[in-house]
C-alpha cells in the first residue's frame, strides 16, 4: 500500500470556491479517485484493515452466493426433480407456486380482478406522490378507487361471481390492509396528538389513555382480542367481518402509535408561531390547519415513514387469526409436498416484494422532505 | 360590553396584576393610551414591559384589574378575545413569521381566514403593505431566505395587512445585527407619523425621542414614571429612571 501524505482537506474546504490559477492548487492525493480512495477506504491504518478485510470477505462469499441465485439455478417450468439435481437455488418453485403466492386462496380464474385492483391502486399512490396533485379531487378519486377495489375483490356485481372475503389473500390483502389501515389512521393520529396537547382535561385524559393503552400491548395480542374476544362480547347472530377486525386492529395499533410520532413534530414547534397566529386572531383550528401541522408533519415525516414501513410488515401478523397474507400464502404455497423444500426461495421471493415497497417508501419520504424544505431554512 | 371608562381611550389598564406563579410580575399598572398615541415603553429586562404589552392582546392573561381595548374588555370571554386580537397587530422581537410560507401568503393568511377578504383583494392589500415597508420584489421568497431586518418589515407589513387600530412592538430590533436596525426604525416612524396608535417596548432611545408622545418607564413591575420625550430625558423624575438612563446613555 502506498504511504499518503498526512495532509487531509477538511469538509470546510470542499466548500469554497475553486482556486484561481495563480493560487496553489490542492495536493494531488486530496483530489480525484485517488482522494476519494485515502479519504474513504485508507484514511487510517484501522480504516485501511477494515477495508482489506472486507473485500477478502466478499471474495469468500459473492461468488458461491451468485453461483447459488442465478448459475446453478434451476430458471423456468422444472419438474421438482430437476431442481433436485441441480446446486442452485430453485427458481421453478416460483414459476409454478407463483399465483398461490401472490393471491392466497383467492379462486384462480378471477385473479385477475385483484390484479387489476392493485394495478389501480398502485396507479393512484404513483399520482399521489405527486404534490401537485394533492387536492380535493385526489380524496374523491380515491373514495372512488376504494369502491372499485371492494366491487373487484367481492364481486357480487356486473356479473363478477362472488369471493368471500376468507378466500383474498397474498399481496392484495396485505397492500388492503395497509393502504386502509394508514388511510384511516393518519386522520384519526393527528386529532389524537393534537388530543394529548389540549388543554382541555377531559380530551386530553382520553387521547393520554387510549394512545397509552394501545402502545402498551403488542399487535399480536391486539389481533387476538379483535378476533377471539371481542365475538364473546356481541351478541349471539351478530357477524362481525374477520378482515374488518383484523383492520380495525391495525387502524388502532398504527393510529397510537402515529400520533406519538406526530405529537413529537408538535412539540418542535416554536411558541412563537402560536403566538403569531394568534395575535393575528386565527382560532385554534386555523392555527392548527395553516401553520402548526403543515410545518409540525413535515419534521415529522421520518418518523411516520418509519412506523409505515414497520406497519407494511407488521401485517404479515394477521396470519395469527388465519388470514393469509403475503407471507402466510407464501408458507401455504411450499406446503405442497413436492417443494417444500424450495421454502429458502420462497422467503427470498416475497422479501424481495417487501424491500421493493419499503425502499419505495423510504426513497419518497426522502423525496418529500427536500421538497417540503424548500424555504424552510430559517 | 362597551361601557366607556373615560375619554375614548384606545388602550386602557386599570389597576393590572399579574403573577407568574409566585412571581409578581406586574404591579397594579395602570395606563392609558389615546387614539394616534404612540408611546415607548422601556425598562432593565425582567422589568415586566413585554408582559405588559402581551397582556392588551391576551397572549398572557392578567389575574386583576381591567384592560379595556378600544372599549372591549378583555375577560375569558373568547368572543371579545377575537375582537380585539382582529384590532391590535403585533410585532415580535424574533419576527414569527410563519417559514413554510411565502412572503406573501404570510401577509395574506389573516385577512383571508380571519377577515374572509377574496384572495385576490388580500393580495393586492398585501402588495400594498409590503410597498409601504419597501420589500415588494421579494413576495414570492420564503422568510428564510431574507435578512432579519428584511423578516422584521415583513413581520410589520403582516401585521398591517389585518388593518388594525392599534399596533404592538415587543423589542422589534432587539434580534436583529446593528446595521439592519435602522431600516425597520424606518418604517416604524413612517406608521407613526401615519397617526397609528403604537406601543413599543424598545431601547432604541432615538426613536423614543423622534416619535414617542410619551415615554413609559417600567422596573420591577411597576410604572415607575411616564412623561412626554423631551422631560423624560432631560428631567427624570426617580432614581431609578436616573440610572436606568445613565445606564444606557453612558455610550
Amino acid at each position: 500500500m502506498r504511504r499518503l501524505s498526512a495532509s487531509q482537506p477538511s469538509s470546510s474546504q470542499l466548500g469554497t470556491p475553486p482556486p484561481s490559477a495563480t493560487m496553489p492548487r490542492p495536493p494531488a492525493v486530496s483530489i480525484g479517485p485517488l482522494g476519494w480512495l485515502h479519504q474513504n477506504l485508507f484514511s487510517s491504518w484501522f480504516n485501511a484493515l477494515l477495508t482489506v478485510l472486507a473485500l477478502l470477505l466478499l471474495y469468500q462469499v459473492l461468488p458461491p452466493l451468485i453461483n447459488w441465485l442465478a448459475i446453478n439455478a434451476v430458471w423456468g417450468a422444472a419438474e421438482p426433480a430437476a431442481c433436485k439435481e441441480a446446486s442452485g437455488a430453485c427458481w421453478a418453485m416460483i414459476h409454478e407456486k407463483y399465483r398461490l403466492i401472490l393471491f392466497g386462496r383467492y379462486p384462480y380464474d378471477e385473479q385477475w380482478r385483484p390484479m387489476i385492483g392493485m394495478a389501480m391502486l398502485v396507479g393512484l399512490i404513483g399520482l399521489s406522490c405527486n404534490r401537485n396533485f394533492w387536492r380535493i379531487w385526489l380524496l374523491d378519486l380515491w373514495l372512488g378507487g376504494l369502491m372499485v377495489w371492494f366491487v373487484l375483490m367481492w364481486g357480487g356485481w356486473f356479473g363478477l361471481a362472488f369471493v368471500p372475503n376468507n378466500l383474498w389473500g397474498g399481496l392484495p390483502l396485505t397492500l388492503m390492509l395497509t393502504l386502509i389501515g394508514l388511510a384511516v389512521a393518519f386522520p384519526v393520529s393527528i386529532f389524537l396528538a393534537l388530543g394529548r396537547r389540549s388543554t382541555l382535561p377531559i380530551i386530553r385524559i382520553i387521547c393520554v389513555v387510549y394512545i397509552e393503552l394501545i402502545r402498551g400491548v403488542p399487535l399480536i395480542s391486539l389481533l387476538f382480542m379483535a378476533s377471539f374476544m371481542l365475538p364473546l362480547f356481541l351478541p349471539t347472530g351478530v357477524h362481525f367481518d374477520e378482515v374488518l377486525r383484523a383492520q380495525v386492529a391495525i387502524i388502532m395499533f398504527s393510529s397510537a402509535y402515529l400520533a406519538e410520532a406526530i405529537r413529537g413534530g408538535l412539540q418542535a414547534m416554536p411558541q412563537g408561531q402560536y403566538e403569531a397566529a394568534h395575535a393575528l386572531g386565527l382560532t385554534y383550528w386555523q392555527t392548527q390547519r395553516k401553520i402548526i401541522l403543515p410545518q409540525a408533519l413535515r419534521i415529522s415525516i421520518p418518523s411516520i415513514v418509519n412506523i409505515f414501513i414497520g406497519l407494511f410488515k407488521d401485517t404479515s401478523l394477521v396470519a395469527i387469526v388465519g388470514l393469509s397474507d403475503l407471507l402466510l400464502s407464501m408458507r401455504q404455497a411450499i406446503a405442497d409436498i413436492a417443494w417444500r423444500r424450495y421454502f429458502v426461495e420462497g422467503y427470498l421471493f416475497i422479501a424481495v416484494i417487501y424491500f421493493c415497497v419499503c425502499f419505495f417508501m423510504s426513497k419518497y419520504s426522502k423525496h418529500l422532505e427536500s421538497q417540503l424544505g424548500a424555504g424552510h431554512r430559517r | 360590553m362597551s361601557e366607556s371608562i373615560s375619554n375614548g381611550a384606545m388602550v386602557e389598564l386599570l389597576g393590572v396584576h399579574k403573577w407568574f406563579g409566585q412571581f409578581h410580575v406586574l404591579k397594579n399598572i395602570n395606563l392609558s393610551v389615546v387614539k394616534g398615541e404612540r408611546i415607548v415603553i422601556c425598562g432593565p429586562s425582567g422589568s415586566g414591559k413585554s408582559t405588559m404589552i402581551r397582556c392588551i392582546n391576551r397572549l398572557e392573561e392578567h389575574q386583576q384589574g381591567r384592560i379595556l381595548v378600544d372599549g372591549v374588555e378583555l375577560t375569558k370571554d373568547l368572543k371579545n378575545i377575537d375582537t380585539v386580537r382582529r384590532e391590535v397587530g403585533m410585532v415580535f422581537q424574533h419576527f414569527n413569521l410563519f417559514p413554510h410560507l411565502t412572503v406573501l401568503e404570510n401577509c395574506t393568511l389573516a385577512p383571508i381566514w380571519v377577515r374572509g377578504v377574496p384572495k385576490k383583494d388580500a393580495q393586492d392589500l398585501a402588495m400594498q403593505y409590503l410597498e409601504r415597508v419597501k420589500i415588494p420584489e421579494q413576495a414570492d421568497k420564503y422568510p428564510g431566505q431574507l435578512s432579519g431586518g428584511q423578516q422584521q418589515r415583513v413581520a410589520i407589513a403582516r401585521s398591517l395587512c389585518m388593518q388594525p387600530n392599534i399596533m404592538l412592538f415587543d423589542e422589534p430590533t432587539s434580534a436583529l445585527d446593528p446595521e439592519m436596525i435602522s431600516e425597520v426604525l424606518d418604517v416604524m416612524i413612517d406608521l407613526a407619523e401615519s397617526g397609528m396608535t403604537m406601543l413599543c417596548v424598545t431601547h432604541e432611545m432615538g426613536f423614543a425621542r423622534k416619535v414617542a408622545d410619551r415615554v413609559v418607564f417600567m422596573d420591577d413591575g411597576e410604572i415607575i414614571e411616564a412623561n412626554e420625550p423631551a422631560v423624560f430625558f432631560s428631567n427624570p423624575q426617580s432614581e431609578r429612571t436616573k440610572l436606568f438612563l445613565s445606564q444606557i446613555l453612558s455610550h
